[in-house]
């Protein structure tokens, strides 16, 4: 069975993010980019069910600028087998991406996609369910298990008070929570290794998906910035504050 | 999150022609295992004045100790100067400059067995280093000096088919747990003409090693090694017999290198640590960061760094297309050295009392500049050394 994981460059998750000053966006001259973090479980996910012998070949796909390959090449490092950069420059949203994906899942016929539940910049989390849905297969989304059986899933979720266990039947898309896994180093002899794994370079054109955005972004601020706390010298003081001021109790 | 890091060559990812996306994928693989292994305990080493030795298979296991060693004896080929750049910045940021002394010890002891080794000894030693099973180290120091290596008077003499050593080494890095020493020894005549460079077992008998206490650096072992009658077989020899001194001056560029890389690194480090405490710290009613003395003390600091940095990355690419610009890494490494110096002083001034308590990083690195500015060519060495490169 093949796996095919999507993954996508996102501003690293200990950068401080800026917002540019005419509100149209986020800075990113000079950023720390990397994997999404719910990527990189995916592709660890799919390493190790290639390791455990259910898995034959894993394939990685990143739609996004030329840089994209480098984020590709991480997850060759930390041992998927091949790479596909969809390359554009445009903005994506997650529609077009669940259509390109659809495209690739047509071409590559993976028995399994995994998808990360949500990219950490824009925090959509609708890929994988998109494509479910374009693709028709089942979906079992947030996982923290997967146990791969003949010709199916067991796909465990975190849910309000408790776990909750899905049988899917394959080929399905399954999107990764945070504790499914914890993703691997990619090692040096691994970074050298992957810069000669096979990379494809294609176009959104190739699976003649119009990507086209159809959100509009009317403007992007900081959250509020959050006032100074005080000290209080006592418990008494504390509640009398609570009720006078905070108008909590 | 803190603020945005400014000297952060991670999280900042500014144009540069020396980096490649697999330098800044190494970056972060080793920013990630050094926050995991090693950072949370650098305190508890140091005070206990060493780390535990699994450490050295964990760093195998990432590609730290391989790099730039041949792929069939467990080596990673294919990477440069700026890998080692990476690996001992990203090591800096632990505050430990013991930590990287030792667990790197093989950077220094390894190579000549590399590249001037038969292929025999090499079989023999490197894929048990080169997987962090055995340490290596490298003695050429001794009680009578360690400036002037061409006079270096432990006697290496053949019997056989076996070398007998008799001398002492002193202040030898990893020392106490080496298994391998690859030592400078006297097999000829007077001079740099009549040094050999030797590989000795430390279980040989003969052998006495003597732990040594230091101002920093304290997690790192260092030791004093008596050498008495100690039989060595004659296939330990490192490269031809007498030609021991041109396998230790080869080191001397990359070590060199790799030295200044450190410091800068290290004062990088302190002057994180300055801005942050800046930023927080509120005197006279205003931040630190606010009184104009600390802020320009913060960019007196920065602007150094930035210079040194520059120089490392320059020459190391000059190193990387074949250049031996050897005055110039003699001044580099003055360069980095006096850096570190001046930022351990200045962060710890911005630090104030706080920085003089143990628990800082700053404290320790003040305390380790000196062996900087010692160790692999002091100072007055690398003045001495350009100064005659340059013909003067
Ligand atoms: C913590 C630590 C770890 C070390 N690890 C190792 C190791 O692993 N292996 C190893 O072989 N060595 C090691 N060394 C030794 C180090 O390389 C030497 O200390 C260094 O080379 C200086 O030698 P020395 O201490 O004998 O000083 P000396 O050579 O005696 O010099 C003393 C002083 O005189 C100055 N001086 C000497 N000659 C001249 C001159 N011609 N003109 C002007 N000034 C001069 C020197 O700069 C120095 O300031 C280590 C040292 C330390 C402190």
């Amino acid at each position: 069975m093949k796996v095919l994981v999507p993954v996508k460059r996102v501003v690293d998750y200990n950068v401080k993010i800026r917002v540019k000053a005419d509100n149209t966006g986020v800075d990113l001259a000079n950023v720390k980019m990397s994997m999404n973090p719910f990527d990189e479980i995916s592709v660890e996910e799919a390493i190790r069910l290639k390791e455990a012998g259910k898995a034959t070949e894993v394939v990685v796909v990143s739609i996004g600028p030329a840089q994209a390959a480098e984020t590709i090449r991480t997850a060759l490092a930390m041992g998927a087998d091949r790479g596909i950069l969809i390359k554009t420059d445009e903005e994506v949203q997650p529609l077009a991406v669940a259509k390109l994906l659809k495209g690739v899942v047509d071409e590559e016929q993976p028995g399994l996609v995994i998808v990360g539940k949500q990219a950490i910049d824009d925090d959509s989390n609708q890929t994988g369910q998109m494509l479910s849905a374009l693709l028709g297969w089942g979906q079992a989304t947030f996982a923290s298990k997967v146990v791969i059986g003949d010709g199916s899933a067991e796909v465990t979720r975190e849910v309000d008070g408790g776990l909750e266990t899905l049988s899917l039947k394959l080929p399905a898309i399954v999107t990764s929570d945070l504790r499914l896994n914890e993703p691997r180093y990619a090692s040096l002899p691994n970074i050298m290794k992957a810069k000669k794994k096979p990379l494809a370079e294609k176009a959104p054109a190739d699976y003649g998906v119009d990507i086209a955005p159809r959100l509009k972004t009317l403007k992007v601020e900081e959250p509020p910035k959050r006032s100074a706390g005080i000290k209080v010298p006592d418990v008494a003081t504390l509640v009398e504050k609570l009720k006078t001021e905070a108008g909590v109790l | 999150m803190t603020e945005m890091p400014v000297f952060d060559p991670l999280l900042r990812e500014v144009p540069s022609p020396y980096y490649t996306p697999a330098h800044r994928e190494f970056r972060a693989t080793i920013r990630r295992w050094v926050d995991e292994h090693v950072a949370p305990f650098v305190e508890q080493w140091d005070e206990a004045g060493t780390f535990p030795r699994e450490l050295y298979g964990k760093a195998a296991e990432i590609g730290l100790i391989g790099m730039g060693f041949p792929e069939e004896y467990g080596g990673i080929e294919g990477t440069d100067l700026f890998h080692m750049i990476v690996a001992t910045e990203e090591l800096a940021r632990a505050g430990s400059g013991g930590l990287i002394a030792s667990l790197m010890s093989h950077s220094i002891g390894a190579p000549p067995i590399a590249a001037l080794g038969s292929d025999e000894l090499k079989a023999r030693v490197l894929p048990g280093i080169l997987s962090g099973e055995k340490i290596s180290a490298l003695a050429i120091t001794e009680p009578s000096g360690g400036s002037d290596v061409a006079n270096l008077r432990t006697t290496a003499r053949l019997d056989g088919d076996h070398y007998v050593v008799d001398g002492e080494k002193v202040f030898i890095t990893s020392g106490i747990r080496a298994d391998y020493v690859t030592t400078a020894v006297r097999t000829g005549g007077k001079g740099f003409g009549g040094i050999s460079l030797l590989l000795i077992e430390t279980d040989r008998p003969g052998i006495t090693r003597t732990p040594l206490k230091k101002m920093g650096w304290w997690m790192s072992d260092t030791a004093a090694i008596h050498f008495d009658g100690v039989r060595v077989p004659a296939a330990n020899l490192v490269g031809p017999e007498n030609a021991g001194f041109l396998g230790i001056v080869r080191n001397f560029n990359g070590e060199r290198i790799g030295l200044a890389a450190g410091a800068n690194a290290f004062a990088r480090v302190a002057l994180e640590e300055a801005i942050d405490w800046a930023r927080q710290r509120q005197t006279f009613g205003k931040r630190l960061a606010d009184h104009q003395v600390i802020r320009h003390k913060i960019v007196d600091m920065a602007q150094r760094i930035q210079a040194t940095q520059c120089m490392l990355e320059n020459l190391a690419w000059r190193v990387e297309q074949g250049d031996a610009p050897i005055a110039e890494i003699c001044m580099l490494k003055n360069q980095a050295t006096l850096t570190m110096e001046f930022c351990a002083r200045e962060a710890m001034q911005i630090l104030g009392g706080a920085g003089y308590m143990r628990g800082v990083k700053t404290e320790r690195i003040y305390r380790e500049v000196r062996v900087n500015a010692i160790g692999g060519g002091s100072e007055e060495i690398m003045r001495d050394l350009a100064a005659r490169q340059l013909g003067l």
